[in-house]
């Protein structure tokens, strides 16, 4: 690399992100998540894990908030404030695992698909197909229902579910940018399938898969909070599905115990939201057609 | 439009044939033996295994049992629950009745409101009221259906009955027996409206904005039309196309939000079977429905596709 490509992509970055900047809506979601993740991980520095062990407990169950439990205790009588807390470390965790391995499969499958076509793309985009049409929920439970129990199940289940829709954009960006003159120079240059792949496809295809990465990893953590609820998380961990799948189970609703059920969707609406607010904003930025509409 | 129509439901066959083959995979490879999962901590001897084995068909090579699981699956028979002793096909049978009743009429509800507030939202784009139910159905759709359910419930307190269909004690005529229902049906109808309107919202105004510049609407009130007909009679038309097909595209999502609203709910429909299903685990049963959901929505897609090509002349002349 030369120094003159490195100032040039500095630049394009640069502008990138004064665009970005320039969207409030965009902003608040980063500075939303920034606040999240350091929250995440500064858990156990900050707080004293041995609060999530329910063998050794000094408040009594159901408490509703007071000065020394800010958000009342659970059935057990551990703190929901600390449960919380600990159970956003294990959402962002899955959810974003779950996206890795989904834009992961999702971007294979569409690049193989589009570079290669023939009946590679059509045999591909067939199983594209029926897994988009196929209800994800059903299948994520079906999976995690006949492995065993555990975090590394649930990613599977979220990310093997969700790669469809992220496979059709990424081929209809590939077929797109293969159609351009400059792919045909580096192929009558001699350049073989993984040059072409690897040095003009992939970074032209990048951002958008970005872009639809901050939006999937949105779905997959309301898709985690879902199988935890149901049951199928890994029961030796706290998140905010497996608690919520605790108050139901134990009738926090009848209880009226609000404040067992409040924070942890809480948690899971205000991550989804930011991760939407930045994927909108960062779409308006790199997809050039969506630019001065909305 | 014969060859178009018979390509689509030859692939939608196809489809559900890998929705069934799927489920043996699924529900007879992965998890293993069933034997040994139904007689974990009972004393058991080599023959009575044998014979467990014999009688469910899991002694013979895996090949064979595929057949013989494709053909009783194409004549409908999925075994016997585990945890109800009953035919899987007579269970589903009676469970998709509460369903269908639940989620269509939270899907024609949810229809009818969110293209009613898209449109609104696309014709004053950026007013306040645009605004504010374009962000609402974005928190919306950031909730998770079971948490809102449960949300719902707390707030409503003893307005509403907290689960189940209808009281045991209700007279058997039929209006009050209706109304039982309905009043059980108010809370989970409202939280599925609440989680699926916010898609139609969004992709009827998305899809009215793309129309929105269309010479054909600068001519409409060129000819000197009230704005309110040029709306209805010309611009929703067309941007009611698309729309119409994502309706039923998300019908996937229509079934998730069944399985948890009626877990939360306790709505006696094929989403709570599913549940009771996974927690047992009772595999047979959870392949049923898992065959009976998955299908269902391969179905509903079949008739999107033909219902857009009936209503969209340039697709039909294509």
């Amino acid at each position: 690399m030369t120094a003159i490509v490195w100032q040039r992509r500095r630049a394009t970055a640069g502008a990138t992100w004064r665009e970005f900047a320039s969207q409030r809506s965009g902003l608040v979601g980063l500075v939303g998540l920034a606040v999240i993740g350091v929250l995440a991980v500064l858990a156990p520095f900050v707080t004293d894990q041995s609060g999530l062990d329910v063998t050794r407990l000094t408040a009594s169950p159901w408490e509703p908030p007071s000065s020394s439990n800010w958000l009342g205790t659970d059935h057990n009588g551990r703190s929901v404030l600390l449960l919380t807390w600990w159970g956003t470390r294990i959402s962002l965790v899955v959810g974003l695992a779950a996206t890795v391995l989904s834009v992961l499969i999702g971007t294979v499958v569409g690049i193989t698909a589009a570079h290669f076509g023939g009946w590679v793309s059509a045999v591909l985009m067939r199983f594209t197909d029926f897994f988009l049409v196929l209800p994800s929920l059903v299948l994520a439970i079906a999976l995690s229902t006949v492995l065993p129990r555990g975090l590394g199940t649930i990613v599977l289940a979220i990310g093997v579910t969700s790669w469809p829709a992220t496979a059709r954009l990424v081929r209809a960006q590939t077929l797109a940018v293969e159609a351009r003159p400059f792919i045909e120079r580096a192929r009558a240059l001699g350049g073989g399938h993984g040059h072409v792949i690897g040095r003009h496809v992939l970074p032209a295809v990048l951002p958008l898969v970005f872009v639809n990465t901050t939006l999937t990893v949105a779905s997959a953590i309301v898709a985690e909070s879902t199988l935890s609820f149901l049951g199928l998380g890994d029961p030796t961990r706290v998140s905010w599905g497996s608690l919520l799948h605790a108050a139901n189970m134990h009738g926090a609703v009848s209880q009226r115990a609000w404040w067992f059920l409040i924070p942890p969707g809480l948690g899971v609406v205000c991550v989804v939201l930011a991760f939407t607010l930045c994927g909108r904003a960062l779409e308006t930025v790199l997809n050039p057609r969506l630019k001065g509409e909305r | 439009m014969i060859r178009h129509l018979a390509g689509k439901v030859g692939g939608a066959l196809v489809s559900l044939l890998f929705v069934v083959a799927l489920g043996f995979l699924l529900f007879r490879v992965i998890p293993g033996d069933p034997v040994v999962a139904m007689t974990r901590g009972r004393p058991v001897t080599g023959d009575q295994l044998a014979e467990l084995r014999a009688r469910l068909g899991v002694d013979k090579p895996l090949d064979e049992q595929f057949v013989d699981y494709l053909t009783a699956a194409l004549r409908g028979d999925f075994g016997t629950s585990y945890v109800y002793s009953r035919p899987v096909m007579e269970l589903i049978g009676e469970r998709m009745w509460p369903t269908i009743l639940l989620t269509g009429t939270a899907t024609v509800l949810a229809v009818v409101l969110g293209l009613w507030l898209g449109i609104r939202g696309a014709w004053r784009r950026g007013s306040r009221s645009d605004r504010i139910s374009t962000g609402a159905a974005l928190a919306q759709w950031a909730m998770p259906t079971f948490w809102l359910g449960m949300l719902l419930s707390l707030a409503t307190g003893d307005l509403f009955p907290s689960g189940g269909m209808r009281y045991p004690d209700t007279p058997p005529d039929f209006l009050s027996q209706a109304l039982d229902v309905a009043h059980h049906m108010v809370l989970p109808c409202l939280t599925m409206i609440a989680v699926v309107y916010a898609q139609y919202l969004l992709v009827m105004r998305s899809s009215l904005l793309e129309e929105m510049h269309a010479d054909y609407l600068t001519t409409a009130r060129a000819k000197g039309l009230r704005d309110d007909l040029v709306r209805r009679r010309h611009a929703v038309p067309n941007a009611l196309l698309p729309t119409v097909t994502l309706v039923f595209l998300h019908l996937g999502l229509v079934v998730s939000g069944a399985i948890t609203v009626e877990t939360v709910f306790s709505w006696p429909g094929l989403g709570l079977l599913t549940y009771e299903a996974l927690t047992g685990p009772d595999l047979p049963l959870l392949q049923g429905t898992f065959v009976v959901l998955a299908g269902a929505v391969i179905t509903m897609n079949v008739f999107a596709d033909l219902l857009y090509r009936v209503l969209d002349p340039r697709v039909r002349a294509s």
